[in-house]
């Protein structure tokens, strides 16, 4: 299975203070043992959300919204993608990280990529089909 | 804290295991035994640790345990054999495991020792997953379709082998170091073929096997990181992996590259086997045989639609691939390249070539490319035969059926020309 770890932002990060010599030795260290064993697909840190944008969506209507967003706890600051045997691989994986912020409360949230096995019986051959004539279709449109 | 449950420590377990039962090879020199205390250590783990929680350094604490297993059989058994005297003694003196340097080591020499040429292919192929892969004998048993007890005896086969030829724990070094990583490549990427071929099938055990054939590639390339055919594997695994899931219709048919659902490709192992491709390029020129195959996956991998695909770069790389490995398949393969760089009437030539060299007279896909070459130029008398003669060749069914819809339609339209 293939799981997206998300690296939840903080004060600091979004105050774009960047980590220590030291976390970035030992984040390397890290990920270094990741890519040893074989299960890291990739992965990329995020710049504060004062250099993100969001659209808000209502109705019709599309809003631009500059940031910096309020919401400290909700954003986040990098992710891996982790190709893992199962979710406890993966938090055994994540349990082994420095910690991503010293000096501060922070966390990592683990959430398995969508697969369409995911859905087991309850895909009949037609959803698939249906399913396949969608994104067939997308990437005609995205192709033109 | 959350229970912890079992899964969780079996967790641990596929994440420790090659370390630990490398580790405990160094002292004990016999897989059996190594296996038997690394077990004894699992073993513990599942007693103690749901009421202790996972400790800080799970790997230090199953050594650890392991080591005072084989010391505790030393002691009960008071006078024993020299052999285990030793053992002890060796156990006792040696330095604490999480500060052991050769950590990777330990691991690769437990790669060579499980594709030690001595074993045969599937021999091999087992013990990796189970020393490598931190699989059990009925996972493994599963994954090949044999019974688990077919499965046992192979690896307590394969154990004994090791074991009467006393295949030193070692990593072979210089002249010998090359000549034995083929066998270990040839082993991996035995068992994503074995995954590979079955991912089409309703069984989703066996696909997980391309995961774990992936999973031990890129291991290795850890391991072993100047060796450029490593990365090949690697990129050749991911690239082909890449398509697993866009390689089969909503019934199950198999689809074509060429008419193939892009969009469904898996575009994170793309990113990653086009990287490992680019390290494996770096690395060595000419490139090797995993290598050229990755490159030629590559230029379709890049291509966003089929019309885009680089052909004379995939016709270059095939001449390169030819000249390495002397095979007529390739050369058919080739040939398919060469009528998209260059048309059809061209290919037919090379094919023509290899008909008449006969070598591939038993192989049905020869006829069955002759055919469609045949068709694109508008011989449809001479293609019908061709497809005929690949559709009698064919030992797939499915293949066989679509082969003989050709020839059918091909004489329909022959039909409909004369009227």
């Amino acid at each position: 299975m293939r799981v997206m770890v998300i690296v939840k932002a903080t004060k600091n990060s979004e105050a774009g203070v960047l980590p220590s010599e030291e976390l970035l030795n030992a984040m390397g260290k890290y990920n270094e043992e990741l890519v040893k064993a074989g299960i890291m697909l990739g992965g990329d840190g995020l710049h504060p959300s004062s250099k993100g944008k969001r659209i808000r969506f209502a109705g019709t209507s599309r809003e631009v919204i500059d940031g910096p967003f309020a919401e400290t706890k909700e954003l986040i600051a990098g992710y891996w993608v982790w190709q893992v045997k199962s979710l406890e691989e993966a938090v055994e994986w994540a349990r082994r990280c420095p910690a991503p912020m010293p000096g501060e409360e922070s966390e990592l949230e683990i959430r398995p990529l969508f697969e369409m096995d995911d859905f087991g019986e309850n895909v009949t051959a037609e959803v698939r089909e249906r399913d396949e004539r969608l994104r067939d279709q997308l990437s005609r449109q995205t192709q033109k | 804290m959350s229970v912890l449950t079992h899964a969780a420590i079996e967790a641990v377990w596929r994440i420790e295991s090659p370390r630990l039962l490398g580790g405990l090879m160094r002292f004990t020199r016999d897989l059996d035994a190594a296996e038997d205390l690394a077990q004894e250590a699992l073993l513990a783990a599942l007693e103690r640790w749901p009421e202790t929680g996972v400790p800080d350094n799970p790997g230090a604490w199953l050594m650890t345990t392991a080591k005072n297993r084989a010391l505790d059989g030393v002691r009960r058994a008071k006078m024993v054999a020299n052999k285990h005297v030793q053992l002890g003694h060796e156990l006792s003196t040696a330095a604490a495991p999480d500060v052991a340097p050769e950590v990777g080591d330990d691991v690769l020499r437990l790669v060579f020792v499980a594709c030690h040429p001595i074993l045969p292919r599937e021999a091999r192929a087992a013990l990796t997953l189970r020393l490598l892969g931190g699989l059990s004998t009925g996972e493994i048993a599963r994954a090949f379709l044999v019974p688990e007890t077919t499965m046992a005896q192979r690896i307590v086969r394969a154990k004994r082998t090791l074991g009467e030829a006393r295949v030193p724990f070692l990593v072979p070094e210089g002249e010998a170091l090359l000549e034995r990583v083929p066998s270990v490549l040839e082993v991996i990427y035995l068992i994503f073929n074995e995954g590979y071929s079955a991912a089409a099938g309703q069984d989703w055990v066996r696909p997980e096997l391309c995961h774990d054939a992936m999973r031990l590639g890129r291991v290795l390339a850890g391991l072993l990181p100047q060796h450029a055919e490593v990365h090949g594997l690697v990129a050749l695994m991911e690239l082909q992996a890449s398509r697993l899931k866009a390689r089969v219709d909503a019934r199950g048919e198999p689809i074509l590259l060429m008419d193939q659902n892009r969009a469904r490709w898996d575009h994170w192992l793309i990113r990653h086997g086009l990287a490992a491709l680019e390290r494996a390029i770096e690395l060595q020129k000419p490139l090797g045989a995993y290598t050229l195959q990755a490159a030629i996956a590559g230029c379709h991998a890049r291509a966003a639609t089929p019309e885009a695909t680089d052909w004379l770069g995939i016709v270059a790389l095939y001449d390169a691939l030819v000249e390495l490995t002397g095979s007529p398949i390739v050369e058919l393969n080739r040939a398919v390249a060469v009528s998209m760089a260059f048309g059809p009437g061209q290919a037919l030539g090379l094919v023509d070539e290899l008909v008449e060299e006969g070598v591939l007279e038993r192989y049905h896909l020869l006829q069955a490319t002759r055919g469609d070459l045949l068709e694109k130029l508008g011989r449809a008398a001479e293609a019908q035969q061709a497809f005929e003669q690949a559709a009698r060749l064919t030992k797939n069914a499915r293949e066989r059926a679509v082969l003989l819809e050709r020839r059918a339609a091909l004489r329909h339209k022959l039909a409909g020309d004369l009227n």
